[in-house]
């Protein structure tokens, strides 16, 4: 595909749909799952270890905000406006939207062999030096290899791996962790985290890892040609530049390592 | 080339066609099943009533945690309340000897209950933990009469679908539906770690919903009603909670 270079042909398939509009629910989900999630926060901004926790007892650490709650000893005489209604309405339906989409993206990507071909590093791949030159490449601010036109480079790969695999399910674990009503009828999936305010500060900070890995992730696609790479995503399609760009230095030092 | 995007099109039209039909079947069917909450409409309806319909699937006969004594707090957090009415003032200073609860609607013998014709019903205790929609949480042993029984004691209806329950203080009232209702964690409350239920918590008389949030356990029972529908209560969204922007379902 990468050797028809002409111009004329400005478009070459790069990501199906299923992956596009799965892509971008799950930003829009993402998103309002932190705004309303962090709103929540607000209405009690200290966290705990164990089982339960609240103004009386001793925090594991606290955001230095006010609260929502006057009930909260924030040390600031400003209470902020209760926001938890819509909040919590909202997180729960994007959180829906999330896992829906998630579960519709996860069986897609089994059945078309997506998670196989496309995220699993490439066997040739699956050593430290293929992944320091990739890192080493993104420091320099190098032109992308050619082949990240058309297929994902390690570094991608892996981080795509950790959210689909290993963030995304924690995030949900974690969540369902604090419902009474989901705990009543699978108590082992608060008890394995080691209780119910355990779980809220864990869901915290896995928010947080999903949060650098959303800023690491857009700085990775801005470094690649933020329009090509977005024009793709969006339309499925990528322009014929990346493969001329073949002949970049960068790419083929690339290439020889 | 042509021939693909048309069979394309008319496999993407049948698709949405069954989309369609089948999300109509699957709420007239969700319905049969007392699978929608009250809230179910506006924005925020299609979120609620998954969540509602799925802890139904999921939840119908599990029980709440409950922990060993040793894992009761022993600050348990005091949540403000607005301030007391002048009703509610008289029962205190009367140490609430005359406290009633009245039990109505959908039952067959509509009922006026004080505190000590509670007290000769089944006692029972549990270990439970509160989880407030804010965040925190205490764990306490609540001590009463699970609900179950005294809705037996009136006849409830097999027609009651909720039951509608209501503070001393204004506007402060919630409902749930029959399965939690009957919950055998479903207290009555009167009594907490082995002493009466402080005002605080809600004494004289509170009802524990413990499978949800700290704002399904209303304090401060006068009254509860049985009933088939909850459109004529309140705005018809099932209880105060959604009428001031909170989800009627509190179990997550
Ligand atoms: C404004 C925010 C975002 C932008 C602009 C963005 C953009 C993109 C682009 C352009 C790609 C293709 C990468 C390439 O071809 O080099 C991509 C892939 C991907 N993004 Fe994002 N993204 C955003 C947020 C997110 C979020 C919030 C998540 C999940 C938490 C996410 C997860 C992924 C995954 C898993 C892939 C690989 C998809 C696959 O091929 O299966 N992205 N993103």
């Amino acid at each position: 595909m990468l050797t028809a270079p002409s111009v004329q042909s400005p478009a070459i398939p790069r990501h199906s749909a299923v992956v596009r509009v799965t892509h971008w629910l799950t930003v829009l989900s993402f998103f309002a799952l932190l705004v309303s999630g962090l709103e929540i926060v607000v209405s009690h901004p200290r966290f705990y270890w164990g089982e339960t926790g609240n103004s009386n007892t001793k925090p594991a650490f606290i955001i230095p905000i006010p609260a929502s709650r006057g009930t909260v000893p924030t040390g600031y005489g400003y209470e902020m406006p209760d926001q938890n209604g819509w909040s919590r309405y909202l997180h729960f339906q994007a959180a829906w939207l999330a896992v829906l989409t998630g579960l519709f993206y996860g069986i897609h990507a089994l059945l078309t062999g997506h998670f196989r071909g496309d995220l699993l590093p490439a066997p040739g791949d699956r050593n430290w030096p293929a992944v320091r030159a990739v890192f080493s490449k993104y420091r320099r601010r190098g032109p992308p290899d050619p082949a990240e036109g058309h297929t994902y480079n390690v570094v991608q790969r892996i981080a795509y791996i950790l959210v689909i695999f290993v963030l995304f399910p924690l995030i949900i674990w974690t969540g369902l962790a604090m419902s009474p009503s989901f705990v009543s009828a699978f108590p082992l999936s608060v008890e394995l985290l080691g209780g119910r305010q355990t779980a809220r500060t864990l869901h915290f900070f896995i928010t947080w890892l999903l949060v650098a890995f959303v800023v690491i992730h857009v700085a990775m696609v801005y470094q690649s040609g933020f329009r090509d790479r977005m024009r793709a995503m969006i339309t499925g399609r990528t322009s014929s530049e990346s493969s001329e760009r073949k002949t970049t230095p960068g790419a083929v030092a690339q290439e020889s390592l | 080339m042509r021939k693909i995007s048309r069979r394309r099109l008319i496999t993407s039209g049948v698709v949405a066609t069954a989309g369609v039909a089948g999300l109509a079947a699957a709420t007239r069917i969700a319905a049969r099943h007392g699978l929608i909450p009250p809230d179910c409409r506006g924005v925020y309806g299609p979120g609620e009533t998954l969540t509602y319909a799925a802890q139904k699937l999921l939840t119908r006969h599990s029980l709440a945690r409950e922990f060993p004594r040793s894992m009761i707090s022993a600050k348990p957090f005091l949540n403000a309340v607005a301030p007391f009415s002048d009703a509610f003032k008289a029962h205190q200073a009367l140490g609430f000897s005359d406290w009633t609860l009245k039990v109505d609607g959908m039952v067959a013998r509509p009922t006026t209950f004080s505190l000590s014709d509670l007290r000769t019903l089944p006692r029972k205790s549990q270990i439970t933990e509160v989880a407030c929609e804010e965040g925190w949480s205490y764990i306490a042993e609540w001590i009463g009469t699970p609900l179950s029984h005294v809705l037996h004691e009136v006849g409830v209806l097999p027609e009651a679908r909720y039951v509608v329950y209501y503070s001393i203080e204004p506007d402060w009232w919630e409902s749930v539906d029959m399965a939690d209702a009957l919950h055998p964690q479903t207290f009555l409350t009167m009594g907490m770690n082995d002493g009466d239920l402080p005002v605080g918590f809600g004494g004289p008389l509170r009802l524990r919903v413990p499978r949800q949030l700290g704002y399904k356990s209303v304090k401060f029972i006068t009254r509860i009603t049985a009933t088939d529908s909850l459109r004529g209560f309140g705005k018809g969204l099932g209880s105060a909670s959604p009428e001031g922007g909170y989800s009627w379902f509190a179990g997550i």
